[in-house]
């Protein structure tokens, strides 16, 4: 029996996704990246990136959480949305429904007021869906059968395997 | 935070290694870095700063291989020991799995152990966690060094709760694999107990 802190099911994922890859195609943007505050990938649609993603969504989270502690000591609550530009790319990122990172990668084919104002609409559907996710697992927490014994026992076997000198 | 993605069918954990300023802490994961199989690693992410001390968190992804369909990834991260760095590591200690302690064997480095031990909880309780609560494992870093403290000694002292531990000479690579697969399987116990 396994939980974790948090699952996303497979009907949640294809909810998740398809509002993402209409962000992707109305603000005319390159990629769409969905993480958790804790630096977890969730999704990601748009140009296959170049870059390592998971060192990308860590480094996100943490560029989010840090400029969160700056505005509670300016008397902010929080900076619900942060704006990176480059000379070529630029990054828009938005939290969604708390506890997750909406990071938008966008160049010259496109305005930061276009993907802003798309972010918007985006940030409002992902609300309702993460939301109905968390308030789901609150409730269920469904047990992840088939993850036994045997599952976890053949993972420490990988464990011994890789973590070698 | 574990995480676990039914479609992409992944499973992420987050390793945390904590502990004084320059006990050794980026030292292991560079060490784990350069040992693994290139094809089970990530980039290593390193905010240090000019004197190569870390100044946010280092960063490393490893992938274990499929079972059951799913991928298994630990994310190992290190928190800044110095001690003004506390907001950074607060951040870093949000949504942990598994906590590395690396202690500093050499007598000078005593009190500095038990400063960053007692952050430790500090900084837990803010996320309402024990050390109880997650699979927490010591090592004794730096044995081969000069005016190093007894190990019994250091047990008494930083783990009078008999959590695991392991003497540690992360340079060499003594006790780094060791501690990292000790945390981890803990890591996956709690994951199928809960």
């Amino acid at each position: 029996m396994v939980r974790a802190d948090w699952t996303i099911y497979e009907e949640d994922y294809w909810a998740i996704n398809s509002v993402i890859k209409e962000l992707i195609e109305n603000s005319n943007s390159t990629s769409v990246i969905l993480i958790d505050k804790t630096g977890q990938l969730i999704a990601s649609v748009g140009m296959e990136p170049e870059f390592d993603l998971m060192s990308f969504a860590s480094l996100c989270a943490a560029d989010f959480e840090a400029n969160a502690q700056l505005a509670k000591l300016i008397g902010e609550k929080d900076f619900s949305t942060l704006y990176h530009q480059g000379v070529d790319e630029s990054m828009y990122l938005a939290r969604v429904a708390q506890h997750i990172i909406l990071v938008v990668l966008f160049n010259k084919r496109t305005t930061l007021g276009l993907v802003r104002l798309r972010v918007k609409k985006a940030v409002d559907s992902l609300d309702t869906v993460l939301n109905r996710l968390f308030n789901k697992l609150e409730y269920e927490n469904e047990d992840l059968k088939q993850f036994d014994a045997g599952f976890t026992e053949e993972l420490n076997k990988e464990i011994d395997s890789l973590f070698k000198d | 935070m574990s995480l676990i993605n039914y479609s992409s069918r992944e499973i992420n954990c987050k390793i945390v290694y904590y502990g004084p300023g320059l006990c050794g802490k980026t030292t292991n994961i560079q060490y784990v870095y350069n040992k693994v199989d290139p094809s089970t690693k990530g980039k290593l992410i390193t905010l240090a700063t000019e004197m190569d001390r870390t100044l946010f968190f280092d960063f490393l992804p490893l992938e274990l291989g499929q079972v059951k369909g799913f991928k298994t990834r630990f994310h190992l991260y290190t928190v800044p020991g110095q001690v003004y760095y506390d907001a950074s590591r607060k951040l870093i200690l949000r949504g942990v799995d598994g906590i590395v302690f690396v202690a500093d064997s050499q007598s000078a480095r005593y009190d500095a152990n038990i400063e960053s031990l007692y952050n430790l909880h500090e900084n837990l309780e803010e996320y309402k966690l024990k050390l109880d609560d997650v699979p927490f494992v010591i090592q004794y870093n730096k044995r081969d060094m000069d005016n190093i403290i007894p190990v019994e000694e250091m047990e008494q002292e930083l783990n009078p709760e008999k959590f695991p531990s392991f003497p540690a000479v992360a340079v060499k690579g003594d006790g780094v694999f060791d501690t990292l697969k000790c945390v981890a399987k803990g890591v996956l116990k709690k994951l199928s107990q809960n």
